[in-house]
């Protein structure tokens, strides 16, 4: 089957981007790994949008979903995009057969950043998204005494609906060190983006009364075989799940092994694809836009997707330049006003050294291959440049995940084994298949 | 260890999980079902054969892989549970995937 447009993500990106085309008369196909439309952030909101627990903002995605749903592009859920040739416009999909596009929007949206603290591999502890996701999936909450240790607005969001959902959290440890309120006004946008950050306080509103220990550092897990400890320097507490988070990064694998440009983004610690004000990329076939272009939160991530998609209908001609100019305009300016707030939550939650780079050197950085801090830095002493050399040496981002979870920590500790900044380092390259495949799977091609 | 609102989604869909009888919500993964069943853990790593039990539960982590009616190797937290699945502890079994595109 052959597209004008092929939009790999159905979150709200995807979706906004899959509408507007529509209406620009684009041929449009969707795919996503999950089962419904609704991407991270409205993830099964077609099932669990009467759950009050979620809160309003969450059941107010519905509307999208269901746009979505109406306006004729062909939709492939639960289907993988496992292979792109961006010259051909040729989409490897699983399961099922191929697609062809004229254009592609990668609207992967956002990971949850890893917390490679001592005791992270014991079942028991998780990412805060994972939890969420287990209650927006099956309206399940965990039980016995639950830690929430990190920071982020996610962690708020968390705690008040675990709260509603009558099992608040046992304990917050919050990493955020002391005097980051003071940067975060420095860095500007808090009255541009107060609405947003309005919404924060109410949720921290919402959390008060649960135990919350402040400017936490040393963090660690223990107990036999699962996690029974949660541990920081001077304290400690009994626990049964840990859940873990210091706020996501862009999900950035399908870009990196595509080879499209990436740069370095100081704010966010991580790296990001290179786009344009209408998110096209630095292969002119492919655009990426939402949370996987730089993190914004979901409604930059919607205004995101429409303009990439009027910039599509400009590139096949079906929208003039000053068509595009005049649709354009207020979509920015929504974009813009969603986009307020970063900095001032960019410098308020900014990772600590100790989470980019472990500092113990037992603690475990690949989860596929247990490899270890220590040993990254042996490998980077040994002469490893980056992630891609230490492969050789480590195996690590070699294992199921292809460096998902483990490729921005072993790039950090190997910089900072090296002496030298970040940036320089340059990203592990994963290739494709973008997830590896069964026998089965491949079978069925 | 993780428990079901009834009154929210009501635990309707009968699979096992390492031969235990569980009841799950509909739309729930079978990383969930996993986790609803208070299993120690879904895979032993091939490495060590460390316990694990699923980590993001958004098919990042790849700490889920176990066997689905049968197949190993599957992305729990990515499948869907039917009545009648059978999930399974996997141990190991790193091999089987195939990371690069055959050419
Ligand atoms: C676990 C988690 C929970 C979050 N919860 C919230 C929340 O409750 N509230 C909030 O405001 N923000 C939340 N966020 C932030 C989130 O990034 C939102 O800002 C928003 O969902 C971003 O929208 P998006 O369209 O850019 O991407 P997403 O909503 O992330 O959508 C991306 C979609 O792409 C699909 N996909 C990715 N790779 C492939 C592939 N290779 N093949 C096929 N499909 C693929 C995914 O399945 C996903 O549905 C969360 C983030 C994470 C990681
Ligand atoms: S739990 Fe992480 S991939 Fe399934």
């Amino acid at each position: 089957m052959s597209f004008d447009l092929a939009v790999i993500g159905a979150g709200p990106a995807g979706m906004a981007a899959a509408v507007e085309a529509r209406g620009l008369g684009l041929s449009v196909l969707v795919v996503d790994e999950q089962a419904a439309p609704g991407g991270q952030v409205f993830r099964a909101v077609e099932a669990a949008h009467g759950d009050t627990a979620l809160g309003a903002e969450y059941s107010a995605g519905l509307g999208l979903v269901e746009s979505f749903r109406r306006c004729g592009a062909t939709y492939r859920p639960g289907t993988t995009l496992w292979h792109l040739d961006p010259d051909s416009g040729e989409l490897s999909l699983t399961p099922g057969g191929p697609a062809q596009a004229r254009r592609v929007l990668l609207a992967t949206g956002a990971q949850e950043r890893p917390v490679p603290i001592p005791g992270w591999t014991l079942p028991g502890a998780m990412g805060m998204g994972a939890a969420q996701i287990m209650l927006k999936t099956a309206g399940a909450v965990p039980s016995g005494r639950v830690v929430l240790a990190g920071q982020g607005p996610l962690l708020w969001l968390l705690a008040a609906q675990l709260k509603r959902a009558g099992a608040p959290p046992a304990l917050i440890l919050e990493t955020t060190p002391k005097g980051r309120l003071g940067a975060a006004f420095r860095a500007g946008g808090w009255f541009s983006g107060r609405r947003l950050l309005l919404k924060g306080l109410g949720l921290l509103r919402e959390a008060w009364g649960i135990p919350v220990v402040r400017a936490v550092t040393g963090l660690r897990a223990e107990g036999e075989g699962r996690v029974q400890r949660v541990l920081w320097d001077g304290g400690s507490a009994d626990c049964d799940t840990l859940l873990l988070h210091e706020g996501v990064v862009p999900a950035t694998h399908v870009p990196l092994a595509l080879g499209l440009q990436h740069a370095w983004d100081q704010a966010q610690q991580c790296w990001r694809p290179v786009v344009d004000e209408y998110g096209a990329s630095s292969h002119d076939r492919v655009a990426v836009a939402g949370d996987g272009a730089g993190i914004g939160g979901w409604q930059a991530a919607l205004a995101m997707g429409q303009l990439a998609a009027l910039d599509a209908a400009h590139r096949l001609g079906r929208l003039t330049l000053d068509g595009l100019a005049q649709r354009a305009a207020p979509v920015r300016r929504m974009r813009d006003g969603a986009l307020a707030a970063r900095p001032f939550l960019d410098a308020l939650y900014a990772p600590s050294a100790a989470v980019l780079a472990p500092v113990a050197d037992e603690v475990v950085v690949c989860r596929c291959e247990e490899v270890t801090a220590g040993q990254v830095r042996a490998a980077a002493r040994l002469g490893a440049q980056g992630p891609n050399q230490a492969k050789a040496f480590l195996r690590s981002g070699m294992g199921a995940c292809q460096g998902r979870m483990c490729g921005a920590t072993v790039a950090r500790l190997i910089a900072e084994t090296r002496g030298v900044a970040p940036e320089t380092v340059s990203p592990l390259r994963p290739r494709a298949p973008y997830k590896p495949l069964t026998l089965g799977q491949l079978a069925g091609l | 260890m993780y428990a079901t609102r009834p009154e929210a989604r009501p635990a309707t869909v009968e699979v096992s999980v390492d031969g235990v009888a569980v009841m799950v919500p509909v739309g729930a993964s079978a990383a969930a079902a996993v986790l609803l069943a208070g299993a120690a853990a879904i895979r032993e790593t091939a490495v060590s054969g460390a316990p694990r039990l699923p980590y993001c539960m958004m098919g990042v982590c790849f700490d889920c892989l176990a066997e689905v009616d049968g197949a190993p190797n599957v992305q729990a937290c990515m499948v869907t549970v039917a009545a009648g699945m059978r999930i399974a502890r996997q141990a190991g079994a790193r091999d089987a995937l195939l990371g690069e595109a055959p050419r």
